[in-house]
């Protein structure tokens, strides 16, 4: 088993490169929080490096002896990472120019919908439009229900039509002639 | 019993399309399926007599032990009659009611019919998860025809409160059910009854089990979803609310009651909210106008009744229960559809307002009336046998206070019954005075009388003619009923029409004397009902109730939902440093043993070089130097990995770094030049103190961690599986193509859709329109061409035009390579730079070629490889501007990137294919004449995947923040597109920017007003971001 104990200059510099990450990453400034993120990356990426143990040749068979190679598997693990932090940063770079576009800035706003969600649990005001505004009865709402029936009602166009009910409508003979208009 | 839900499911699917092809006769067909079941059922009768009914036991999901069991007994063959029965009666019905032009017949059909496969599946199940299914599935259909009429208010607000009242009550059975089930050791209803549990589980089970009933059979506090379900069109209260659904609380509280019955909290639950449910609902129903809201406040009072009879023990009792049950399906049904006949013939089911209909529609008054009587216990009705029964049955029993009090509300109950069904059929069909104006001072006319069909009339007439045929048979109910009533204790009962002048006949004589007494002064009643006013309405409380649910809702989201994003990260990262504070002092972790300050002197250095680049890039203000910076530190980092002996990933790492730093200035020259000022001093030392503790608890974790390790590491075989399997010597080159090929799999796919999505941002229409080639940059105007133009270059301008124009118009063996340049705008091209790129470009691609075939066995691979292609496109990019990225990658990145993920993962497929597991590799060696021998693995090709992905993705970057950002800030100075009018107007703009250099991006395109000639103001290009524009 290789030598697992820490060599303390990498993880120092995973430790800074961490603080300076998640002091960028809790910026409004999207340029600024993906530099953060680039930071953060680069700070677990050591972390990796340094959970493989101590530094070693190249992990190159033939070229390195077996025994005093680094160990290969954080490099394998560290090397999909940094590439997907490439695709990552394309991707933030583009919501901050997103953003630059429609609002001439490229800063995190607050969720506008959040606030007024918050205000208005604030004023105890219902949170959204309910079918129950408690106003009518059963009574009042009974007295409006009808149903679509009965064969006199409009000329049948044929199985098929589109449905013609408005709300609380049913099949009452129009009366003839006069004002229709 | 599958082959008829089966039909019932086929029948429900086929409904829209019947209903389109056929119009409403197709509820004819409809018809089929639930009479499909009555008929059934009635040909077991003999069996189910017997007490051999038939069973059909089906295995559906073993490891739950959920089989599709079904059984006919007594009470499932009663069940199914009056399901399938009345189901096909309401749908012949149906044919007739609606108009033909009325809306969402179809689906109105097709849920109709499945709601009767539910109930019949429900009726007849004897699984108890099974029966908890069906009982949802009866919920579900029955909110959607609640709601059929989804336009309006009313139906929404009933459809939606009924189905969250009876699933509360369904979940609770279910945890009944579940507890019954995991107790009795079978979840077979029929184990269950003949061995039931017994103890604290059974009365906990019991009172979840009767919690689900009363929602579904609408008993008080329970009850108000039903009389808000008559929103419902009237056939759908007349099967739903009338015959089927509420019933399957009453069902089951009967199938359940033989084995629980004598439980005291059984009894004491159903003796409760049955009585009081009797009384309550009478008391409502009495002071109703609309005919429907009558008859349904009158339901609840009868499902009261019913699961007092068949849920209290004592076999006198639930012999009459049963037949109870199976007359108020009849006439309650009846009277339903009684009332649609009304309703459609006069257009109000107001009773204040309907005067001499029975005149009108003898044949539907009639039906009413025999329903009415039945309802009310006349004799020689269903209702009086099951009534006399009942009272005869209860009266035995009423040998305790408690006991007496249930016949006491009984008489009650009936009395008030007999006054509210008098009352409903004098208000529908009596002739009587009407007021002269409403409540509304409207003035009140008869209403006109039409004729409805004989088919309207039929189903109704049917019902009601049944209840006075069963009422003259008791003799054959009981026989048919006995059985059930056998599984329950006590004292055999009897149905008789005449049983002599015992107490039950005068108590019945009581009823019907107080109740026409009641009817009578019915003026009187309503005065006297009008001033009771009620404290506390069950339908307000939870109206109320759902309102509180709301604001606490509102409450919670306000306080967690901030829509700040750094204060959810701030929250997300310090509860990482307090559980990884705690993780680490507590779990007892050994500290390392020892600690080496470095494994080589240079770490200190471009450590240092790492975390000082770092700092500075958080603090400065101005972005291009943040981003140099940040560069530097990456830089840093590649070379500490260099240091490590890990020379993959410090290859990897720099050309990342290389290409992230010219991504970062493609988009930087559209955003402001500084960074905005912010000064918010506490909140940013909080920043500051949350990022020291996580950089603190991160260093010890990375102290801590590696210590930790008991095992040794799999990588240890990894040098000789990679040359033995792998068949390479770069051991991290063939983990990612081989040992760890799914990983890479996974991970270039994220690549893909990353890329996508950067695509999917900047190209806001489409992303696969065509690719700029330099033969199609004729006449549009010049790139990168928002610096003003010295008067020298613009005439040098003309004859370069002129040249190019000529050199393409022969395109052949002379052309000029890197070509496009001549699209640039002139101040823009420079010459260095083009020699160079020409000198380079093929170098680096075979560079990259060579890093992507070697990698197998020294540093490189297709990552490597990709991103040095890809570099060598973004020099020619920089060097001719995004005409000449077309030419020298005339290929969609799409394109690109799938053939790489369909590569790599192709790859795997076919090693499958040969018979290896997904995404082996296979070597292959063979000798070449001149090259001697070459060993091929075919991993090599899942590189190559790699290789086209990452290609993909630069390229894709490039095409979007490069050439399309472009094309938008030229699009945003659309000036610039002419040469002749540029140099005038385009200077204004140039002017402003070198006075503002921190708003010199959001300027552009706006100062149009100056337009003399300032010739060679050249201010422009020293603002901090011009360079890379």
């Amino acid at each position: 088993m290789i030598d697992t104990s820490p060599s303390l200059a990498l993880v120092v510099v995973a430790a800074a490169l961490t603080a300076v990450g998640v002091y960028l990453l809790l910026e409004r400034s999207l340029t600024r929080v993906l530099l953060g993120v680039i930071f953060l990356s680069n700070a677990v990426n050591v972390v990796l490096l340094v959970s493989g143990g101590r530094a070693g040749g190249a992990p190159i068979v033939d070229y390195t002896d077996e025994d005093s190679m680094s160990d290969p598997l954080p490099q394998a693990l560290i090397l999909t990472a940094i590439v997907i932090t490439l695709g990552m940063t394309a991707f933030l770079l583009a919501m901050a120019y997103r953003s630059w576009q429609l609002n001439q800035h490229d800063e995190v706003q607050d969720d506008l919908e959040d606030r007024r969600v918050a205000q208005r649990a604030a004023r105890d005001e219902a949170a959204y439009l309910s079918d129950d505004d408690g106003t009518t009865t059963l009574e009042q709402e009974a007295a409006e229900v009808h149903d679509e029936t009965g064969d006199d009602g409009p000329p049948s166009s044929g199985p098929g039509t589109p449905p013609s009910s408005a709300p609380g409508s049913h099949a009452v003979p129009t009366p003839e002639g006069g004002d229709a208009r | 019993m599958l082959l008829l839900l089966a039909v019932h499911l086929a029948m429900a699917l086929a409904a829209p399309v019947l209903v389109s092809r056929l119009g409403r006769r197709a509820f004819f067909v409809l018809a089929l399926a639930p009479a499909s079941a009555a008929v059934w059922a009635l040909s077991q009768t003999r069996a189910v007599l017997d007490g051999d009914g038939p069973t059909e036991v089906v295995a559906w999901v073993p490891a739950l032990s959920i089989e599709l069991a079904f059984r006919l007994d007594t009470l499932g063959w009663l069940m199914t009659l009056l399901v399938g029965g009345v189901g096909a009666l309401v749908l012949v019905y149906c044919a007739a009611y609606f108009s033909a032009s009325a809306g969402g017949l179809g689906r109105f059909g097709g849920v109709l019919v499945a709601f009767a496969g539910a109930m019949l599946g429900l009726v007849t199940t004897d699984d108890l998860l099974l029966l908890y299914v069906f009982w949802e599935l009866t919920t579900v259909f029955s909110y959607l025809l609640i709601g059929h009429y989804s336009d309006r208010k009313a139906s929404r607000r009933a459809a939606m409160q009924a189905i969250i009242l009876t699933t509360f009550g369904g979940l609770a059975m279910l945890v009944g059910l579940v507890l019954l089930g995991e107790a009795g050791g079978s979840y077979r209803v029929s184990d269950v009854l003949a061995d039931p549990p017994t103890g604290a589980v059974a009365s906990v089970a019991v009172v979840l089990l009767l919690l689900g009933a009363l929602s579904k059979s609408a008993l008080v506090p329970l009850h108000f979803w039903l009389p808000a379900a008559m929103a419902a069109p009237t056939p759908v209260s007349a099967y739903l609310h009338a015959a089927a659904m509420v019933k399957a609380g009453v069902y089951l509280v009967a199938r359940f009651a033989p084995a629980f019955a004598d439980l005291p909290v059984w009894k004491a639950v159903v003796a409760v909210a049955g009585t009081w449910t009797l009384v309550h609902g009478g008391y409502r129903a009495l002071r109703q106008y609309d005919l429907k809201l009558v008859l349904a406040f009158g339901t609840v009072s009868q499902l009261g009744l019913l699961v007092l009879l068949v849920g209290l023990p004592g076999r006198a009792t639930a012999l009459a229960g049963l037949a109870m049950l199976g007359a108020h399906a009849m006439f309650k049904a009846s009277l339903f559809l009684v009332v649609g006949i009304v309703d459609a013939a006069t257009g109000t089911r107001d009773l204040r307002r309907l005067t001499g209909v029975g005149r009108a529609l003898p044949l539907t008054a009639t039906a009413g009336a025999l329903a009415t009587l039945s309802m009310i216990g006349m004799f020689p009705f269903a209702g009086f046998v099951a009534k006399e029964a009942a009272l005869e049955a209860l009266l035995a029993e009423a040998t305790t206070p408690s006991g007496l009090l249930v016949v006491v509300g009984m008489v009650v109950g009936s009395a008030l019954t007999v006054a509210y069904g008098l009352r409903f059929w004098w208000g529908a069909f009596a002739d009587k005075r009407l007021p002269a104006t409403d409540d509304d001072g409207a003035p009140v006319e008869p209403p006109h009388v039409s004729r409805p069909s004989l088919v309207l009339v039929a189903p109704a007439a049917v019902l009601a003619v049944l209840g006075l045929v069963t009422g003259l048979l008791p003799g054959l109910g009981e026989t048919l009923l006995a059985p059930h009533a056998a599984g329950y204790a006590g004292e055999e009962g009897h149905l008789v029409l005449w049983a002599g002048f015992k107490p039950a006949f005068w108590l019945t004589v009581l009823v019907l004397a107080a109740g026409a007494a009641m009817f009578a002064a019915r003026a009187w009643v309503e005065r006297a009902q009008s001033r009771v006013s009620v404290p506390l309405d069950a339908d307000r409380a939870y109206r109320r109730l759902m309102r509180r649910l709301d604001d606490a809702a509102a409450d919670v989201t306000a306080l967690t939902q901030r829509g700040s994003l750094p204060f959810y990260l701030g929250v997300i990262l310090l509860a990482m440093v307090a559980l990884q504070t705690v993780a680490l002092t507590r779990t007892g972790l050994p500290g390392p043993d020892e600690v080496r300050l470095y494994d080589r002197p240079a770490q200190l250095v471009v450590g240092g070089l790492a975390v000082a680049g770092a700092v500075l890039a958080a603090n400065a203000r101005r972005r291009l130097k943040a981003v140099v910076l940040a560069g530097v530190s990456g830089y840093g980092v590649a070379a500490l990995f260099m240091l490590h002996g890990a020379p993959d990933l410090a290859l990897t790492q720099v050309l990342v770094e290389t290409v992230t730093l010219v991504v970062f200035v493609l988009v930087l020259r559209r955003l402001p030049a500084y960074f905005s000022v912010r000064p918010l001093a506490a909140s940013r030392w909080l920043r500051m103190a949350i990022g020291v503790a996580s950089g603190l608890v991160v260093g010890a974790l990375a102290l801590v961690v590696p210590t930790a390790r008991v095992h040794p590491p799999v990588s240890e075989d990894f040098p000789e599986e990679a040359y033995v399997f792998g068949g390479g010597r770069n051991i991290v080159n063939v983990t990612l193509v081989d040992i760890r090929a799914w990983d890479t799999t996974g991970e270039i796919a994220v690549l893909l859709v990353a890329a996508t999505g950067v695509a999917s941002l900047i190209f806001l229409s489409t992303r696969s329109g065509s690719i700029f080639r330099s033969s199609s940059a004729r006449g549009s105007g010049y790139v990168w061409d928002s610096v003003p133009q010295p008067a020298v270059i613009r005439r040098l301008t003309v004859d370069a035009r002129a040249q190019h124009a000529a050199g393409t118009l022969s395109p052949g063996r002379n052309r000029e390579w890197l070509g496009a340049g001549s699209t640039l705008a002139p101040q823009r091209r420079s010459v260095v730079f083009e020699i160079i790129t020409r000198l380079l470009f093929h170098s680096m691609v075979v560079v990259g070629l060579y890093l992507l075939f070697a990698g197998h066995n020294s540093p490189g691979g297709g990552f490597a490889g990709g991103l040095v292609v890809g570099i060598a496109l973004i020099v020619r990019y920089l060097a001719g501007g995004r005409y000449e990225l077309g030419d020298a990658a005339p290929v969609h990145p799409g394109l690109l990137l799938g053939l790489g993920l369909f590569l790599s993962a192709g790859v795997g497929l076919v090693a499958v294919l040969a018979g290896g597991s997904l995404l082996q590799s296979v070597i292959i060696e063979f000798a070449v004449p001149v090259l001697g021998p070459i060993k091929l693995v075919t991993s090599v090709f899942f590189d190559i995947g790699v290789f086209l992905l990452v290609l993909g993705v630069v390229l894709d970057v490039l095409r979007s923040l490069g050439a399309e950002i472009d094309r938008h800030s030229e699009e945003a100075a659309p000036d610039s597109a002419d040469p002749e009018v540029r140099g005038t107007e385009r200077v204004s703009a140039g002017a402003r920017e070198g006075q503002d250099p921190g708003a010199g991006a959001g300027t552009r395109g706006r100062g149009t007003s100056m337009s003399e000639p300032i010739d060679g103001s050249l201010s422009g290009r020293g603002t901090g971001e011009g360079g890379g524009r």
